[in-house]
């Protein structure tokens, strides 16, 4: 065991930070358009009704696609990485913050109107803090899908953690591969944990009441 | 050539489909009649979908080695999720007063289940069973790097060799896939929630 950490320890620490990187990176731009994406699109519900099938038909595509493509296109650079990654997190944040702003209900914007906000007050206040369980069940979900396609970034030579999933498999290794795959896995609880406490802490106080 | 690829992609897709079911029926109905041992498996069956695919597929080909064997034991341990959480609360949200009915009609515990909760339940549990089928098509595409062939292995392949072709017939061939099979599961779900209020 020390053995196996004397050989691999260093290039381990640094798969995990890099893996790690690309997680938070990509998801955190990808839940900053979402948002406003979403929130556009709850303001436009006839385009919404026309974007919306589209976009869940696009969730289909696997993440090794992003990649793959974009591999073509910009090369082996770690933009690559990124931007395929965060591309495929939009989908499922975006999805939930439309469903979530569309799922207030008219009695709560009324009486926000009634007091005398305006849209924007309404937006920040009301509907945003309401839809908020909603919206981190798809930034969990997105974070969760990132930890698991970021293994495959290795497949064009980036790093992380697939590096050692990948080495491990395609020379049946088995060490290595689960080397690469019990941190990932224990990234991915760790990160769901950590967002459903963020989520905890964001909500309103009323809202938790009631789910509790 | 790339064809054979298509229908080796959906017999994993099926074949696990077909696992995922049973097992997940089973646990379904024992979360659903220990209220404690429903926990743990809720618990277990979450914390193996939040594990990352290709890292499953590792570990799991440490014990069958690289075949279509570890593809779908990982297929089938990936989608039980939601049909066991489904299963499990289509049965807990059967109204208690079908259930007594039943009971003073001197039903057994087992006549309960099998005649009266679960054909109540049974359109949640056939949503859970279509969430499970249509993520299982796109978790399938990690076949590839664990020698399970399927889809996954066409764009793989594309990538590899630079074949916008490839990489864009297997893509189109895995939406078509799910689209499909998510519509038409769509339309019988639709059936089934007719008879409800």
């Amino acid at each position: 065991m020390s053995h196996l950490f004397a050989t691999y320890g260093a290039m381990l620490g640094k798969a995990i930070l890099v893996h790690l990187a690309y997680t938070v990176t990509s998801v955190a731009a990808a839940t900053a358009v979402a948002l406003v994406l979403g929130v556009l699109l709850s303001r436009a519900p006839r385009l919404a009704r026309f974007l919306m099938p589209v976009i869940s038909i696009f969730q289909t595509i696997p993440g090794i696609v992003f990649i793959g493509i974009l591999f073509l296109y910009l090369g082996m650079v770690p933009l690559t990485a990124f931007t395929a990654l965060a591309i495929y997190a939009v989908f499922p944040i975006l999805k939930n913050t439309y469903a979530g702003l569309l799922g207030v209900e008219e009695k709560y914007k009324e009486a926000a109107r009634g007091c005398g906000m305006g849209p924007r007050q309404i937006l920040f206040q009301v509907e945003l803090p309401l839809a908020m369980p909603t919206i981190f069940a798809g930034i969990r979900m997105s974070t969760v899908y990132t930890v698991s396609w970021a293994v495959l970034t290795a497949m064009i030579g980036l790093g992380g953690l697939g590096e050692f999933v990948y080495r491990g498999v395609s020379t049946n290794n088995s060490t290595l591969t689960v080397l690469g795959a019990v941190p990932a896995a224990l990234m991915a609880v760790g990160l769901g944990a950590l967002i459903d406490l963020a989520e905890k802490r964001l909500t309103p106080r009323g809202l938790q009441e009631v789910k509790s | 050539m790339d064809w054979n690829r298509v229908w080796e992609h959906l017999m994993l897709v099926s074949i696990a489909g077909v696992f995922t079911v049973v097992f997940g029926l089973l646990l379904g109905f024992a979360a659903h009649l220990d209220r404690r041992a429903g926990r743990v498996i809720l618990a277990v069956v979450d914390v193996l979908q939040t594990i990352p695919a290709l890292a499953l597929l590792g570990i799991i080909m440490v014990f069958f080695g690289g075949s279509s064997a570890t593809v779908i034991v990982g297929l089938v341990l990936y989608s039980l999720l939601p049909v066991v959480r489904n299963t499990c609360t289509g049965l807990d949200s059967v109204s208690p007063a079908v259930k007594e009915a039943a009971l003073g009609m001197g039903m057994s515990r087992a006549a309960r289940l099998f005649t009266v909760e679960f054909p109540i339940a049974f359109p949640t549990i056939f949503t859970g069973i279509r969430i499970a089928v249509v993520t299982s098509i796109s978790v399938a595409v990690f076949g590839t790097f664990v020698g399970g062939g399927g889809l996954g292995s066409v764009i793989y392949r594309g990538i590899y060799v630079q074949d916008m072709g490839r990489i864009l017939f297997g893509t189109a061939a895995l939406m078509a896939m799910a689209v499909l099979l998510d519509f038409s599961m769509s339309l019988v779900e639709k059936r089934l929630y007719r008879h409800r209020m």
